[in-house]
């Protein structure tokens, strides 16, 4: 019998999986829109008036204009942008940290291990949002500050998971064979233990960027996040006034942009795990 | 056994000091010399000395530091700069109203997602069992801040079923306004809730303790509560213990559209007014809550497994 790699065999099972490839499909669409609005080839005039003020969804305008006359749709699509550069900014700068710190003190053990244990335990003994609030709060208002907040604290986990599976490579017959054949720390480390557990930032990358994204909402609703500029979090705010009077496109635009993408990575989060980490399916 | 307590009682030290200079750090950096912001434009340089020195500003760094780390002991916090209060009065009169919202909502979300999830182990596979996943996954993928909005709205505003937003202290008032912020509470944690809770359920429905019982004829409903359901509570008391000190921080967003006033409520007004040694306060109170519960249920769980050694 031919045995495929684990990458090719994840790889097909996740193409039998309809559910999976829809929200595939889904993520790859908010990125699209993300990376057009970005370059400023969609909704780059989302500032200016497109008809009176507070109107409701009709075709002309989708999801209605704001109190300015603003298009809603448009500052929706602002709002993706800002959401997914938060949750591609939060990976960027949790993986490295977590990878190398995790890798390290599950290779090293020793002090290595006490000092990176006693680091993870320490910030996650902090309660996230004291943490995101106090370092947005430092850094003073606006994204960036959010993109540094969020990689501080979502780096924890990585560390801890990627630790816990080094630990158990670096006894396996490879790694020995490796070692044998004059292989260094370096060389084991990252030619050979690091591919073997490398489905782990996949999967837990995928189930942050939903932790990103609601807490990029929640900051920009306290007002710590982005300024001046739309996001899925200020419309909220903006919401809370506007319901009273009848104006609830807003809140629903926000609401059903924020739900379609936060359950595509609900399901892929789960297709991934069960399609990479085959021990762990269902769990 | 007692060996490993004491350690990690022991380990708890580390922990806090390295806590006490995250938060440390991070405030220093934040407040700076707050004396200008604290006194006004026309402060004479004498009030400004004399208020450092009464801040401490003027002791050296490691002396500051030692008094954020003596204050996780003493839960002596200082005055917060905009109310003047002593902050752990404040604490202790947020702690009430926390706690009315939190307890009830935290006992009956907890209660009600392990019955749900038990009649979804006792359908698993079947349409019910399906129904619930895609139920949970959904209502987690909504915003928290959009249910607390709509359900506002909604019944508070449109209906008129609970008051809109405020406290009373008194018993049976206390529940008109509590009622609302509750109920939210239990629909924002039946999804994550139910999803741990069948998991752990159905790791143990497929162990060979159970097919044995099965195999004796204990009838499902026996089995599942008398077999599976006393092994998966190890795993789910610890999950639940670990979330208790966020009980005492409330629900940060709820209390603050329902305008109770609690801690978390509490918190985000010092946020507003820039209010550091309130938030200093409450960053180091949760942390410590965290520690201690994290510890308390880590215990629990070695308690509760014979199978786990302590190396």
């Amino acid at each position: 019998m031919k045995s495929n790699s684990l990458w090719k065999d994840a790889f097909y099972r996740l193409s039998k999986d309809k559910l999976a490839l829809c929200a595939l499909f889904i993520v790859v669409i908010y990125f699209l829109v993300a990376v057009m609005s970005g370059a400023g080839w969609i909704a780059s005039s989302w500032s200016q008036e497109v008809g009176a003020s507070n109107l409701a969804p009709s075709l002309d305008h989708l999801f209605g204009t704001d109190i300015f006359g603003r298009s809603v749709f448009q500052k929706l699509i602002r709002g993706t942008q800002v959401a997914m550069s938060v949750g591609v900014a939060a990976a960027v700068i949790a993986i490295p940290i977590g990878v190398i710190l995790g890798a390290l003190a599950g290779y090293f053990g020793g002090w290595v291990d006490d000092f990176v244990t006693w680091l993870y335990t320490t910030f996650s003994s902090v309660p996230n949002i004291m943490l995101l609030i106090s370092i947005t709060l430092i850094l003073g208002k606006g994204i960036f500050s959010v993109y540094v907040a969020l990689g501080a604290t979502s780096w924890v986990n990585l560390c801890r998971l990627i630790r816990g599976e080094v630990m158990k490579h670096k006894e396996r017959e490879y790694v020995q064979a490796a070692g044998a054949i004059g292989g260094g720390h370096f060389r084991k480390l990252f030619r050979h233990i690091l591919p073997n557990v490398g489905h782990i930032i996949i999967i837990n990358t995928s189930m942050q960027f939903q932790v990103a994204i609601k807490s990029e909402v929640i900051l920009s609703y306290l007002g710590l996040g982005v300024q001046g500029e739309p996001s899925w979090g200020t419309m909220i705010d903006d919401a809370k006034l506007e319901l009273v009077r009848g104006v609830w496109w807003q809140l629903a635009g926000a609401t059903i942009a924020m739900f379609l993408i936060l359950l595509a990575f609900n399901i892929l989060g789960d297709a991934l795990r069960d399609a990479l980490d085959p021990k762990l399916k269902g769990k | 056994m007692t060996k490993y307590i004491i350690r990690r009682l022991l380990y708890m030290i580390p922990v806090l000091l390295g806590v006490s200079l995250i938060i440390f750090i991070l405030f220093k950096l934040v407040s700076g010399d707050p004396t200008a912001v604290l006194l006004g434009k026309n402060a004479t340089a004498k009030q400004m000395a004399d208020l450092r020195e009464q801040l401490g500003l003027n002791k050296s760094l490691w002396l500051q530091y030692l008094d954020v780390v003596k204050s996780a002991f003493t839960f002596d916090f200082g005055y917060s700069w905009s109310t003047k209060q002593e902050i752990s009065k404040m604490i202790l009169q947020g702690a009430y109203p926390s706690l009315c919202l939190s307890v009830p909502a935290f006992v009956i979300s907890t209660v009600l997602s392990l019955l749900i999830s038990l009649v979804v182990a006792y359908y698993r596979g079947k349409g019910i069992d399906l129904f619930i996943r895609v139920f949970c996954i959904a209502g987690m993928s909504i915003s928290a801040l959009a249910y607390i909005l709509f359900f506002q709205w909604f019944f508070a505003f449109k209906l008129g079923w609970f008051e809109i937003s405020g406290f009373e202290a008194e018993f049976p008032f206390v529940i008109s306004y509590i009622a609302l912020p509750a109920i939210i509470w239990i629909v924002l944690s039946i999804g994550p809730d139910v999803r741990f809770f069948r998991t752990v359920i159905l790791d143990e429905i497929y162990q060979d303790y159970v097919r044995t019982a099965r195999a004796k004829g204990l009838p499902e409903v026996t089995i599942l509560l008398r077999h599976v359901l006393r092994n998966a509570l190890i795993p789910i008391i610890t999950y639940v213990v670990i979330q208790i000190p966020s009980l005492i921080l409330g629900a940060l967003l709820l209390e603050n559209f329902f305008s109770i006033p609690g801690l978390g409520g509490m918190t985000l007004n010092a946020l507003n007014s820039s209010d550091f040694p309130v938030m200093k306060a409450m960053a180091i109170l949760s942390s410590v809550g965290y520690i201690i519960f994290g510890l308390l249920s880590d215990i629990l769980y070695t308690l509760a497994d014979p199978r786990i050694k302590f190396n």
